[in-house]
C-alpha cells in the first residue's frame, strides 16, 4: 500500500519528505524502545511511536523504514524535523493513540512486515 | 573493489539527544560502495548499537571502520568505566540505563544482543576504570 493512502485514510499531518508518498509500505511495527525497533522492525515498515526526538530518525534510516507516525499529538522539535528532511524520512503526526493507529492500520491490511 | 577502505570517526559521550552520526555515515558509504543491502543494514545496526553505548556510558571513543573485499569491520575503542561483567551485559534485557535514557527510548538491554545477531564475529574487551573495546566483523560473501 502506498504511504499516501495511509496518510489520507488516517488523516495524518505529513511534516516532510513528500517525495516518499508514492512509496510502498510493506508492514508495520510499534514500539517506544529504540533497540526493540532495531531488532524487530522490517524494511519498508511504517513505525508507530509516541517518541518525537531526533534519535528516531537515525533508527528509521538504519532500518530503511517507510515512515514514522508520531502519536498522541506529540510534536517533534526542529532538530528532529531538520534531520528527517535531510534523510528523507516521512514524519507524520496524529492525535490518535498508538493503539488506535495500529488498529486502523491493521484494518487497512498493514500487518507485521517480513 | 580491490582496495581497502578505511575511515575513523570520533564519538563523543554524553549527548543522547541527537546521536548516531557515525553509523548513518557508515551506512551511506557502504551503499555507495555497492555492498549488498542486507549486509549494509546489518553493519549499520551493529555500528549504531556500539556507537550509542559510547554515547550513553563512556566519555569518548574512536570508531575504526574498515572495508576489504572479503570483510567489513568496526572497532570501537572507548575511554570509559568499562563493563564489570561482559557475560551479564550480553544478556537480553540487562541494562544500567538511567531514567533519562529510558525516557528517550534507550535501555531495552538489547544493544549488545543486537550486535551479536547482526555480526559474524564479536569480541568485547573491557578494563574496569579504563574503557571498552568492541570489535565487530562481518563477512561480505
Ligand atoms: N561501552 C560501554 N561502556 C560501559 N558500559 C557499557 C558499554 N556498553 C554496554 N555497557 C553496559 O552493558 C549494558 C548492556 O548494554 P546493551 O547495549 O545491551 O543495553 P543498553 O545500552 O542498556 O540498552 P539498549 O542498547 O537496548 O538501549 C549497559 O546497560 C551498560 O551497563
Ligand atoms: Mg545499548
Amino acid at each position: 500500500m502506498k504511504l499516501e493512502t495511509i496518510v489520507n485514510k488516517l488523516g495524518l499531518r505529513l511534516l516532510c519528505s513528500e517525495k516518499k508518498l508514492k512509496q510502498e509500505i510493506t508492514g508495520g511495527y510499534a514500539s517506544d524502545l529504540l533497540s526493540n525497533v532495531i531488532a524487530r522492525s522490517k524494511q519498508g515498515d511504517v513505525w508507530v511511536t509516541m517518541m518525537s526526538h531526533a534519535n528516531i530518525i537515525a533508527v528509521a534510516v538504519l532500518k530503511d523504514l517507510g515512515g514514522i507516525i508520531i502519536t498522541e499529538g506529540r510534536e517533534p522539535d526542529t532538530d528532529t524535523i531538520k534531520k528527517a528532511t535531510e534523510e528523507q524520512v516521512p514524519l507524520m503526526l496524529t492525535t490518535l493513540s498508538t493503539f488506535q493507529v495500529v488498529g486502523k492500520l491493521y484494518e487497512m491490511g498493514i500487518h507485521p512486515g517480513s | 573493489m580491490d582496495n581497502t577502505f578505511l575511515q575513523t570517526f570520533k564519538i563523543q559521550g554524553g549527548n543522547i539527544y541527537n546521536a548516531g552520526k557515525a553509523s548513518t555515515e557508515i551506512k551511506a558509504i557502504l551503499k555507495q560502495l555497492g555492498i549488498n543491502a542486507k549486509i549494509v543494514r546489518r553493519v549499520a545496526i551493529a555500528s549504531y548499537e556500539a556507537e550509542m553505548n559510547v554515547v550513553m556510558y563512556a566519555k569518548q571513543a574512536t570508531l575504526k571502520f574498515e572495508v576489504s573485499p572479503s570483510q567489513i569491520s568496526i572497532t570501537v575503542e572507548d575511554e570509559g568505566p568499562g563493563i564489570p561483567d561482559v557475560g551479564l551485559a550480553m544478556q537480553e534485557g540487562y541494562s544500567t540505563a538511567t531514567p533519562e535514557m529510558r525516557e528517550m527510548g534507550f535501555g531495552a538491554g538489547m544493544g549488545l544482543p543486537n550486535i551479536k545477531k547482526n555480526s559474524d564475529y564479536l569480541k568485547i574487551e573491557s578494563i574496569l576504570g579504563k574503557g571498552t573495546k568492541v570489535t565487530i566483523t562481518l563477512n561480505v560473501n
